[in-house]
């Protein structure tokens, strides 16, 4: 059913094709008069509201739920607990492939984590079900929670991240480090971090006997869609979902979360529709999170401070019952070249929520202490970082020899140096001041990120009226799907963009693949390019072959779309409208199909990547230590850019985010109970507008041939990375205090005792 | 959430006979009081509305040069009224420091004054809290404590007093009006607090029932409007609530302080008047060395909660820089960013 109906035609006229238009999101008058609905927003005849209950504690079992009392809560309908939830068609602790991950469905009394639910209680109010799971009282038999990383018995997971392998090394490390005339090895660490996305997981279930409808947001329809049918044991096309809007993801809606399917059962428990939106401080255990890690780095370089070895290790930690372990030290397989290189881990597991795919995930923890170590190696060679990288520029991707598909990281250092004004910044620390007396230091910071890309599939259909339409079940989490992809689609039909139906957010279109890996554009994209191409491929068969068109014969001259018109490449002068072609032949309509996958021979050739510069200011008071990142300057190179203006809203984002990481983000967990203790956004510190007073992102021009025809990187999640260890970098160049805690806070800056 | 009466008097009376039934609380714009609600950490029985009482809303200026403040005036109605700003500028420059411009617009001055404690083992109804059940034992010694309180605490409760606005209005001698059923009272905001020693559950001196229907300054108060500043360090620019805040306020004639007003915020479960320093500086000159002796004493009694030895450096730092700005003088404009040590303007001694 069409749900959506973006009519809006962009603010600004356009000149030539859509793609690199910076055209305003074609979804914010929906979003800004309340238009858009998101999950939460829908409320079907008769629909109940369910609320979880959840474990205090992050170990043991419940011994004692007080059902009845809840149940005699007026307005309660039911609780669901293990003794009544509906049966399910596989164990969701099973785990047949690396992208299921175990949930906790009700089907026992155990408890893994704290926050895990326990009950769901199903009112016809959400007050009612608020106080029924209240009522529930739980009492467990409580074990121990092991909550640190120094908390368990370590051993080395077997991979990491998806698949990538935990030991991997080339060259001799220690002959390197042996050589080296000057080394480093210093050890960082990073907080387990929560997505917070603004929406929480919301859900509205609606069974109409084995068919189901839900509206939830999702960054991964079809995956969601096969996972809740397997589950149900029921078909995925009697599954529809609806996700037209996300209010952010970040992974956490990667894949369908326990609390979702909770509500889902909770609905075929009753028999009536239900809706469950997450409370707050319920994002904190069964939707993901970025787990702690603690990175030692070994460097060591020669008299000219080129690198002659790197190490990076790194500890983690998963969920005592999943894996998901934060791949950090990777990143140090791509960015600096060194002869010798090696990277492993070693894990704990906790007493905690599974971790899971956090933006940027193993990139943005890796980087923070990778381009600390850099600086700090840089530093006792006695060279500017900026000179230094330079210096350890990588060629060739360090660990697999590959040559990049294309990496413009060069024209990224010297433009946003050149914005920033890097040229002018003193080789020591704590030589600046401001006016008024503060500490002033510049840090930088290089990005990066893997350009990734997923399968997709895509539809495309001309019809008679010259019109088009494209059918894609691609997510928009805020990133500007909705306008991006209908841009590629435009120029994907030769038409203009208000021309184009584009239909998209729901399971029941062409599989678009996750929007994940900062890919979506890419994967997506390419997947509309082709049935696009395929459509008018079609269409131009039809009119090369029909005596009567103008194009008759064009044969291997071929024709071009553009603007509803084919015409003939060696003579435009000669064309034809779609309408003319399609009706003259009879047809309504002519359809395309198209599907997107990375080229295997392309990726086994080359190292494909997004690069970046981040040069920071921060200030900071010399005696009372509050820090404040007063000014950013990123540079980023990430292939072809569909809309400059949401790229650099990517880039913004991500930056923010890198702020975030070195100054703010902390779940402060309970060192006994396991608990996070500041569970909501007004303690769990995340930048405000103040914070990040100037943000500046340059586009710098990148050309890729081998990533996909379209030459489209992702902007997801870059600007993360380099931009954190950029903020930490020019902390230690204003007060000359190098931590390595992050987030960094005042406590830790000022000399205690004075 | 439990069923609770729900009444919204007409009158002051009616108020405080509602309110004095046991389980009553009183709601105002509800920035605190509805969260805690929520969180099950409160669960009162009867809230009492007081926002239809008449003429609580009005900032009246006194005979005698006071001013008396209803409790009912939105902190950004205060913050942004000239002629308070003007005569009282770390009141205002507090208040601005606050919250957001959301909740400064519905946050209310008896509010202000009644907010609970931001402690996490307070809001987390699974840990034990002496505030929440008392006697139960108090689950933030031991725990995450970077934020505690380093005076005035006991081993029944760590937690500390967020208001910044109720910080200067201590320095300034605020008195706090209070009706309840036995008539009219007053007591000094100084004293209108309570530290936790071992009833932290009992925060303030109000008996059941008992209103607070306006704050009250002395016409002194505004005496020191040329040297008054409000220093807040936070862990973000904006909407952070105090690691450690302090007002300072300085009368000066002829090179020499004749009267100081110190107080800190963030160290204690109240507003901490430092007495001691106050009368370290009268008779000294507005000097560093006066303003280090100062902090020194005004932080003489404080010991570390848990892992947070550094606020009580960190404290003494805070007074010093407050004390300097305010004897450079109150700045003609509030700065863009109130309270902050990002708001330091050129001249200021930030490096001393």
């Amino acid at each position: 059913m069409p749900d959506i109906a973006i009519a809006q035609a962009p603010a600004q006229s356009r000149h030539g094709s859509n793609i690199g238009q910076p055209l305003t999101r074609r979804d914010g008058i929906l979003k800004v008069t309340g238009g858009a609905r998101y999950a939460a927003d829908h409320h079907p005849p008769g629909m109940l509201h369910a609320v979880l209950a959840v474990s205090s504690i992050a170990r043991g079992r419940v011994t004692f739920l007080d059902v009845p009392g809840a149940k005699a809560h007026s307005g309660v309908v039911e609780v669901m607990t293990p003794a009544n939830a509906p049966a399910l068609a596989l164990d969701p602790d099973a785990k047949l492939h690396p992208f299921m991950f175990r949930m906790d469905l009700l089907r026992n009394d155990r408890v893994r984590y704290a926050n895990q639910p326990i009950a769901v209680v199903i009112a016809k109010t959400l007050e009612a079900a608020t106080e029924g799971a209240a009522l529930l009282a739980p009492r467990y038999a409580a074990a121990p929670a092991r909550v640190g990383l120094d908390d368990a018995e370590c051993f080395v997971p077997p991979a990491v991240g998806v698949g990538n392998p935990s030991v991997l090394h080339r060259g001799d490390v220690e002959a390197g480090l042996a050589a080296a005339v000057a080394r480093i090895d210093a050890t960082y660490e990073t907080p387990p971090q929560y997505h917070n996305a603004m929406e929480p997981h919301a859900t509205v279930a609606v069974w109409d006997g084995d068919r189901l409808t839900v509206d939830t947001p999702s960054q991964g329809l079809a995956m969601a869609q096969a996972r809740v049918a397997e589950l149900f044991g029921i078909k995925p096309e009697s599954i529809h979902i609806r996700s037209p809007f996300l209010g952010g993801g970040f992974g956490s809606k990667g894949m369908i979360s326990g609390p979702q399917i909770l509500a889902i059962m909770a609905a075929r428990l009753v028999g009536r529709p239900v809706k469950m939106v997450l409370r707050r401080e319920h994002m904190y255990g069964p939707v993901g999170h970025r787990a702690p890690t603690r990175q030692r780095l070994r460097l060591g370089t020669d008299r000219d401070g080129v690198l002659t070895a790197l190490e990076h290790h790194t500890r983690t930690a998963s969920s005592t019952f999943d894996d998901f372990f934060e791949p950090a030290s990777d990143i140090s397989h791509t960015l600096y070249a060194s002869p010798a290189i090696a990277t492993s881990y070693d894990a704990v597991r906790l007493d905690t929520g599974t971790p899971l795919f956090m933006r940027a995930p193993g990139e943005a923890t890796g980087s923070i202490a990778l381009e600390s170590a850099i600086d700090e190696m840089a530093h006792a060679c006695g060279m500017d970082p900026l000179a230094f990288r330079l210096a350890n520029y990588a060629e060739t991707e360090p660990m697999s020899g590959r040559p990049f598909s294309s990496k413009a990281l060069r024209e990224c250092y010297a433009q946003g140096a050149e914005r920033f004004g890097w040229a002018r910044r003193p080789l020591a620390p704590q030589q600046m001041r401001d006016a008024a007396g503060l500490l002033v230091g510049w840090g930088v910071g290089t990005a990066t990120f893997p350009a990734h890309m997923f399968q997709g599939h895509a539809r495309a259909v001309i019809r008679d009226d010259g019109t088009g339409v494209i059918e894609i079940g691609a997510h928009d989490m805020g990133q500007g799907a909705w306008t991006a992809l209908a841009q590629i689609a435009a120029d994907g039909l030769g038409l203009d963009i208000d021309q184009v139906d584009f239909r998209s957010g729901t399971s029941d279109l062409p599989d678009a693949g996750i929007a994940g890996g900062s890919a979506h554009t890419a994967t997506a994209g390419m997947a509309i390019h082709g049935a696009g191409t395929d459509a008018i491929t079609k269409l131009a068969e039809l009119a090369m072959s029909d005596q009567r068109s103008k194009l008759f014969g064009a044969g291997n001259a071929g024709v071009i779309a553009r603007g509803g018109r084919l015409f003939r490449r060696d003579d435009e002068r000669r064309s034809e409208s779609y309408a003319e072609i399609l009706v003259r032949a009879g047809l309504v309509q002519i359809e395309g199909r198209g599907q997107s996958a990375s080229d295997p021979t392309a990726q086994s050739n080359y190292a494909m990547h997004a690069h970046g510069a981040v040069f920071a200011e921060v200030k900071v008071d010399p005696e009372l230590g509050q820090i404040r990142a007063t000014r950013l300057v990123g540079a980023f190179a990430a292939g072809r850019v569909i809309n400059p203006r949401l790229v650099r809203s990517q880039y913004f984002g991500g930056m923010i985010w890198g702020v975030s990481f070195a100054l703010h983000e902390r779940a402060a967990t309970d060192p006994r109970s396991g608990r996070v203790m500041n569970p909501n956004l007004g303690e769990y510190h995340v930048p405000v507008n103040a914070d990040v007073p100037s943000l500046e992102a340059i586009l710098v021009e990148e050309h890729d041939s081998h990533v996909n025809a379209l030459g489209i990187k992702g902007v997801g999640e870059i600007g993360i990375t380099g931009t954190a260890g950029a903020v930490a970098n020019a902390v230690w160049h204003a007060t000359g205090a190098r931590i390595r805690q992050f987030p960094i806070t005042l406590d830790r800056l000022i000399v205690p005792g004075c | 959430m439990t069923p609770f009466d729900y009444i919204r008097p007409t009158t002051i009376p009616e108020a405080v006979a509602a309110a004095a039934e046991p389980g009553a609380a009183y709601l105002a714009s509800g920035t605190n009081i509805l969260d805690l609600m929520k969180g099950g950490i409160t669960r009162p029985r009867r809230l009492v509305d007081v926002t239809r009482l008449p003429g609580l809303d009005r900032i009246e200026k006194l005979a005698d040069g006071g001013v008396r403040i209803g409790a009912l005036v939105r902190n950004a109605d205060l913050a942004h009224d000239t002629d308070f700003a003007r005569r009282f500028p770390a009141i205002a420059e507090a208040l601005l420091s606050g919250a957001s411009a959301q909740l400064r617009n519905a946050a209310t001055v008896g509010g202000n004054l009644l907010q609970r404690t931001r402690c996490p083992y307070f809001y987390d109804v699974a840990s034990v809290c002496n505030k929440r059940d008392p006697g139960a034992g108090c689950e933030a010694r031991g725990g995450d404590t970077r934020l505690h309180a380093v005076l005035g605490w006991s081993e029944s409760c760590i937690a500390t007093h967020p208001s910044d606005f109720c910080v200067p209005l201590t320095a300034l001698d605020a008195v706090v009006e209070i009706e309840g059923g036995a008539g009219r009272r007053e007591v000094p905001l100084e004293s209108f607090h309570r530290l936790p020693e071992t009833t932290p559950e009992h925060e303030t001196v109000l008996e059941p029932g008992e209103l607070i229907v306006a704050v009250r300054l002395p016409a002194e108060a505004a005496g020191f409007s040329a040297h008054a500043r409000y220093l807040k360090v936070r862990e973000r620019t904006s909407y952070a609530f105090a690691v450690v805040s302090a007002a300072a306020a300085l009368r000066i004639e002829n090179g020499t302080i004749v009267e100081a007003r110190i107080a800190l915020g963030g160290v204690a479960m109240k507003p901490w008047r430092a007495r001691g320093a106050e009368a370290v500086l009268a008779g000294a000159g507005p000097d560093q060395a006066a303003f280090r002796r100062a902090a020194e004493v005004a932080l003489a009694d404080a010991t570390p909660s848990g892992d947070n030895a550094f606020k009580i450096g960190l404290a003494r730092r805070i007074v010093t820089r407050a004390l300097a700005m305010a004897a450079s003088g109150t700045p003609d404009r509030m700065p863009a960013l109130p309270a902050s040590p990002f708001a330091l303007m050129p001249g200021v001694l930030a490096d001393a």
